[in-house]
């Protein structure tokens, strides 16, 4: 199922009120060519369900694995994704842009 | 990479944000989520509490761009994620296009209403998902507040019922003004709106024939065209929108 931008931040708060842990992850920066806007979301619950998006499918696998560590420690993470850090992450952008990625937890 | 300062505060809010934030959405309203990326504490601003905020003009501003972004603030650097409401798509004619733009235009995020006096066209059965009006234009349009973030399309081919839409969204500003037809009925169609008093600039504004020419025949692909046109209008600058003509 197809998830507009209202229905990821309304599973975000619906999986939580279903007593899931939930984490929500945001692209609040962007350099270069970066394939989602400033402001998208991907939503991830303690399972590693997700919905949405924060980049084009390059980088999800590693949100989600953080986002998991994000709803254990309640702690926020800012992630940074982009062509320098390929060796680090073992993911990039291959569009060649640069992009940081807030994830918090939803309590 | 990341990084994590030493001292943070979570405090179970964030779930009362999310929460009053969708039904901000879901109200069509304005809203921004003001975040300290270092801290992690989050506020909750609806539109009608930012002149009463300390960020005002901030957030003012990125309100009327609609774009989300980092900002630097007396109290120090904050994400805004700012959410303005999906755009409308308003139909007349409540037609076999409109039962396939209806459920494209939803997937594409917009609110969409679709008028049309003809009850046996009008209803709900016909159209599932979306907000059915069985009304004149002249009755069901200016309760609908049209405006600049309104899309509108005319599909009846009737003019009586096309043509006050037409007049109306023109007058409201729609960014995206569309309407079925031949270069013929067109041609007709700008006879009428002139002995009316629309203006050569207003009518000027109007996609005739309606969408991009891509050569669709079925209305499934007809609804594609014009989306694709809504699309570019509400996306590129004008000069780049602007719907080749072919001779």
């Amino acid at each position: 199922m197809f998830a507009r931008d209202e229905d990821i931040l309304k599973a975000a708060e619906d999986w939580r009120r279903d007593g899931k842990g939930v984490a929500l992850a945001t692209v609040v920066e962007t350099w270069g060519s970066a394939p989602r806007p400033i402001g998208a979301n991907l939503v991830i619950d303690e399972a590693g369900n997700f919905l949405g998006s924060v980049s084009g499918g390059c980088v999800e696998g590693a949100v989600v694995a953080e986002a998991l560590d994000v709803i254990e420690s309640g702690q926020p993470k800012l992630l940074e994704f982009g062509v320098a850090d390929e060796a680090a992450w073992k993911v990039g952008l291959s569009c060649g842009g640069t992009i940081r990625v807030y994830v918090e937890k939803v309590e | 990479m990341w990084r994590r300062s030493s001292e943070r505060k979570t405090e179970p809010v964030k779930l009362d944000i999310l929460h009053a934030l969708n039904a901000e959405r879901a109200a069509r309203r304005a809203a921004v989520v003001v975040t300290d990326i270092a801290s992690g504490e989050q506020r909750f601003v609806p539109a009608a509490a930012i002149a009463a905020d300390p960020l005002r003009d901030v957030l003012e501003s990125r309100l009327r761009t609609g774009k989300s972004g980092m900002a630097d603030t007396p109290s120090g650097r904050v994400f805004l994620t700012v959410y303005v409401p999906p755009p409308k798509l308003v139909i007349t004619g409540a037609v076999h296009i409109s039962q396939a733009l209806a459920p494209m235009a939803l997937l594409l995020g917009y609110d969409v209403t679709i008028v049309d006096p003809r009850t046996a066209f009008a209803s709900a059965e016909r159209f599932p998902d979306v907000r059915v009006i069985a009304e004149w234009p002249d009755t069901a349009l200016p309760p609908l507040g049209i405006d600049r973030y309104t899309a509108f399309a005319a599909l009846t081919h009737d003019p009586k019922i096309d043509e006050p839409g037409l007049i109306h969204a023109l007058a409201r500003g729609c960014f995206y003004v569309g309407a079925l037809g031949s270069r013929k009925t067109h041609a007709r169609r700008v006879e009428r709106l002139t002995a009316h008093g629309v203006s050569s600039a207003d009518i000027a504004r109007i996609h005739a024939p309606i969408g991009l020419p891509i050569g669709a025949v079925s209305p499934p692909e007809i609804a594609v065209s014009i989306l694709g046109e809504i699309t570019a209008r509400l996306r590129l600058p004008a000069e780049k929108a602007a719907t080749p003509v072919d001779a």
